[in-house]
């Protein structure tokens, strides 16, 4: 089945997932943010890049932070930036997703970010793009229900790239609500396709998805055992519902055993570092002292993101 | 058709460029062989010339119909732009747009005092307003070849034609 | 009208005929193979040299989305995919709307069917109220107008007393209770079969448990009440397995397949394509095997084609919002010859899964060719291949994974109590 994602030049025409990409495509993403974290330390922390280009944020699902970065990073890049919060009441209103599309494709839109809450929307409106001949409008998955989280899972790899270097000796932990999760199921295929030797997901069974092996991970309910040596430590965040829904009993009893504190963090390697897609949970997930510690590359993570969502919007605007 | 020699033109060029540049001239080379010869030239030339190393590719005008090349290499200038006196270093000169790109992103950095060009080659065919400051030499060539610098592993720097314009 | 359809290979299962030979039919009804009734002289003779002639085809499950759903297909357009299928007699689940949970509407549909004078539809009614679960519907008087068994479709029953006092109700007056095996809480919420594929696309699942979880139940209940259950839709490996137990404990049940879950599994979901979107969900590899296996060693009596047709806002739609449901009804023959190509299977006894096993089901007279029969008579090309096209179905309802590729066996003719409904 064709990679609905690559042209038939093999190049990244939609960013919807990483798993199938080839590596390079992961890797000249990592290359091209580069120069865009330099312009991002300048006064002028604009380039014309994508000037005359419209960027439209359709966010089915509220986010206000990637909301805010992706908007930053277009605009760093000269576009012109439309937000859509369109919500649950605009598909009550009977219009349909391809509709939505249609309309604002009418109006010259050049690209799309979609959040929704639904895995799988951005692939359906690519595929809708692709089939109706408007191969030159350019879908950017900004979170997809469960599936995937691309522009996150690359800002993670990047972060990863910039303070341990080689992906081929790493050992990575991903702690937390792996079933939940979009960012963690990112951040395991673009680990595992640049080599990663061993990617562990740490946490409850209630919480790790059925076949979680499969993704290439080895599973770890102990989260001592688990950090043992690692080189990086994702923690993810716990969503209050996962307690109604019979996941969990408690934050109190989760933090006990699965929350990073500099205890357990002294487990893994002495130069390991600790990351978090946010917003974080503190005494949840994490506690203060190793948010704020000095292995914490928390706030890295968001500057390299507005970098590493230029390089996307950069990359994808001139295929 | 023959090309001058580029070590030979390298040499005319710095000839040409001291006692005439600014003691404090910054040379900012434009990637790749830019580059190359602005390192070059700070050896060669006497004066306090810091180096710094700029890439066009999100300042061009073709984005649209090329997209963007596969390696973009990041704009380095370890220096402070704002009312310096700066020479743009680039191996061929010949529509000028690569150079209208240098200047608008230079102007991100800072507002120089002045901005100088200098290339190895001016092969003509200019299609905006543009003209070198220093050349190392002048030469015509045909709207279908394009010039390329190439650096050796010892250093020694070569000139070779090639199919395809600019 | 006198009819003879000459040359064809005449299948039979319920009589094991398997032969090249003539088929004569009067008033309606088989009236001889082989040799010509004294006195005969057709009306019309019907050249099937090179065809199949066999009982027509009997499908469990078609929905004709009336009454309540006319805007995703109408019994017309239903009724006509049905014969263009070779169907001659369907069942309908009770899920319109409103339900079929009280005897006139159950009278009207009979009605409106019979009057098209296409195939023989009977209704399934509704097991408890507005299916709601709760209440006990007026089974008595629902067979009176025509139900043929009672089934809570796809809605879930919870309370497993109420499935019990439901189930002796219903064998009080000799009916038989048709149910989906599915635990209502362990399946809520879930799209997709609870497995790699699942976990890799990140859409929520349902675990094979939430099918074994329930048969474990009716087969307890059904050893109870002695109540004979019929199992809609059997989807899992395991599933296959306790059913082959209970039938091999001399329990009264039996149970049918899809036919799309015969060929389909969670693998071809591919990039979240909502035709694949189906109830039961399409799950593994290993399943999809265990189900061709059961229904060649006869642990699955018979395959339905569970038609629903969806429109196309019903299927654009990202992948768990999709409504579920595949269109069937002209796609049972050629699927149900794939699988017998495949593994191999008998033409005689594939056949039998979509004629003479459901009538059984059914209770119904037909499904086989004795003499006597209603004369319900598919001709069909085994040979023919045809691409499923939106254009070459008359169903309104053109969602189906297949879309876009060919299948073989095709309908030529197709008769309903002796009269031609169809023909090609």
């Amino acid at each position: 089945m064709r990679n609905p994602q690559l042209n038939a030049a093999g190049e990244l025409t939609h960013l919807l997932t990483l798993e199938g990409l080839p590596a390079e495509i992961i890797v000249r993403v990592l290359d091209t943010a580069l120069p865009f974290v330099s312009i991002a330390e300048r006064d002028v922390k604009k380039v014309p890049l994508l000037r005359g280009r419209s960027v439209f944020n359709l966010f089915f699902e509220n986010s206000t932070r990637t909301r805010t970065t992706f908007e930053i990073a277009a605009k760093r890049l000269s576009a012109d930036v439309i937000n859509l919060n369109i919500g649950v009441s605009s598909t009550s209103k009977g219009e349909t997703l391809r509709d939505t599309v249609d309309n604002l494709v009418a109006m010259n839109a050049d690209m799309f970010v979609v959040r929704h809450a639904q895995s799988g929307a951005p692939h359906l409106i690519a595929a809708h793009l692709n089939r109706t001949g408007r191969a030159h409008v350019h879908v950017v998955n900004a979170g997809d229900g469960r599936h995937a989280h691309p522009t996150q899972g690359l800002l993670d790899l990047f972060t990863i790239r910039h303070y341990k270097k080689d992906f081929r000796n790493l050992t990575v932990a991903i702690v937390g609500d792996v079933l939940h999760s979009r960012v963690a199921r990112s951040l395991i295929h673009g680990l595992t396709t640049l080599g990663t030797p061993e990617v562990r997901v740490i946490g409850p069974k209630t919480l790790l998805p059925a076949a979680v092996q499969s993704l290439g991970v080895r599973v770890h309910h102990d989260m001592r055992e688990g950090l043992a040596g690692c080189d990086v430590v994702v923690m993810l965040r716990l969503q209050s519902e996962r307690m109604r829904g019979a996941l969990l009993p408690s934050t109190g009893e989760y933090f006990k055993h699965y929350g990073l504190t500099s205890e357990k963090l002294a487990l893994a390697r002495h130069d390991a570092i600790v990351m978090h897609p946010g917003p974080m949970n503190r005494g949840v997930e994490i506690d203060s002292a190793v948010a704020d510690g000095e292995r914490s590359v928390i706030l890295p993570q968001v500057t390299f993101g507005i970098a590493v969502r230029m390089a996307v919007l950069s990359i994808l605007a001139g295929t | 058709m023959a090309l001058p020699d580029a070590e030979h033109t390298f040499a005319a060029l710095a000839d040409r460029m001291r006692g005439a540049v600014a003691f404090d001239a910054r040379f900012v080379g434009i990637y790749s062989g830019g580059a190359w010869i602005a390192e070059r030239l700070q050896r060669t030339i006497d004066g306090d010339h810091p180096v710094g190393f700029i890439d066009v590719s999100f300042y061009r005008d073709d984005f649209s119909r090329k997209g963007l090349k596969p390696e973009v290499k990041r704009t380095q200038l370890p220096f402070e732009v704002e009312g310096a006196t700066i020479v743009l270093i680039d191996d061929v000169l010949y529509t000028g747009r690569s150079v209208r790109a240098a200047i608008n992103e230079l102007f991100d950095y800072g507002r120089p005092a002045r901005v100088e060009l200098a290339v190895l080659v001016d092969r003509g065919g200019r299609e905006l307003p543009i003209e070198a400051t220093y050349a190392g030499v002048r030469i015509a060539v045909a709207r279908d070849l394009s010039i390329v610098l190439s650096r050796g592993a010892d250093g020694r720097l070569a000139l070779a034609t090639e199919a395809g314009g600019a | 009208m006198k009819i003879e359809i000459n040359h064809g290979r005449v299948i039979d299962a319920k009589h094991g005929v398997d032969r090249v030979t003539p088929l004569y039919i009067a008033a309606g009804t088989v009236a001889a193979i082989g040799a010509a009734p004294a006195g005969w002289s057709a009306d019309r003779a019907i050249e099937a040299r090179g065809m199949v002639v066999c009982p027509g085809l009997i499908d469990l499950s078609a929905r004709l989305r009336e009454p309540g759903f006319e805007y995703k297909a109408t019994l017309e357009s239903e009724m006509e995919a049905a014969v263009a299928g070779g169907v001659t007699s369907l069942a309908c689940p009770p899920d319109t709307d409103p339900p079929l949970d009280e005897p006139g509407l159950v009278e009207m549909l009979k009605h409106r069917a019979r009057s098209l004078n296409q195939a023989h539809v009977f209704p399934v009614g509704a097991l408890t109220v507005g299916l709601n679960g709760v209440e006990l519907t007026e089974m008595g008087e629902l067979a009176e107008a025509g139900c043929v068994a009672f089934s809570q479709a796809e809605s879930p029953l919870t309370d497993t007393g109420v499935l019990l006092r439901a189930m002796q109700y219903a064998a009080t007056f000799g009916h038989r209770v048709w149910l989906r095996p599915q635990e209502a809480h362990l399946a809520k919420g879930g799209v997709a079969h609870e497995g790699e594929v699942a976990t890799r696309l990140g859409l929520p699942a349902i675990p094979s448990a939430a099918e074994t979880i329930a048969l474990a139940t009716i087969f307890a209940l059904v050893r109870t009440t002695g109540v004979h259950v019929h199992l809609c839709r059997i989807s899992t490996a395991e599933g296959v397995a306790m059913v082959r137990a209970a039938k091999r404990d001399g329990l009264p049940v039996t149970c049918d397949v899809a036919v799309h879950h015969l060929h389909l599994c969670d693998v071809d979901i591919g990039w979240f394509d909502a035709q694949c979107r189906l109830i039961p969900p399409l799950r593994a590899v290993s399943d999809r095997a265990a189900l061709r296996a059961g229904l060649a060693d006869g642990t699955i009596d018979l395959v339905c084609s569970d038609h629903t047709p969806v429109d196309d806002d019903g299927k654009q739609v990202p992948f768990g919002e999709a409504e579920p449901g595949a269109t069937g009804l002209e796609l049972l023959l050629p699927l149900t010859l794939k699988w017998a190509t495949e593994d191999r299977i008998p033409l005689p006894v594939a056949l039998a899964r979509i004629t003479s096993q459901p009538a059984a089901i059914l209770g119904i007279g037909s499904g086989h060719l004795g003499i006597g029969a209603p004369a319900d008579v598919c001709i069909f090309d085994p040979d023919l291949y045809w691409r499923v096209e939106p254009a070459a179905l008359r169903s309104q309802g053109k969602n189906t994974p297949f879309i876009g590729l060919e299948v073989r066996g095709k309908v030529r003719a197709t008769l309903v109590d002796g009269q031609i409904v169809h023909e090609a």
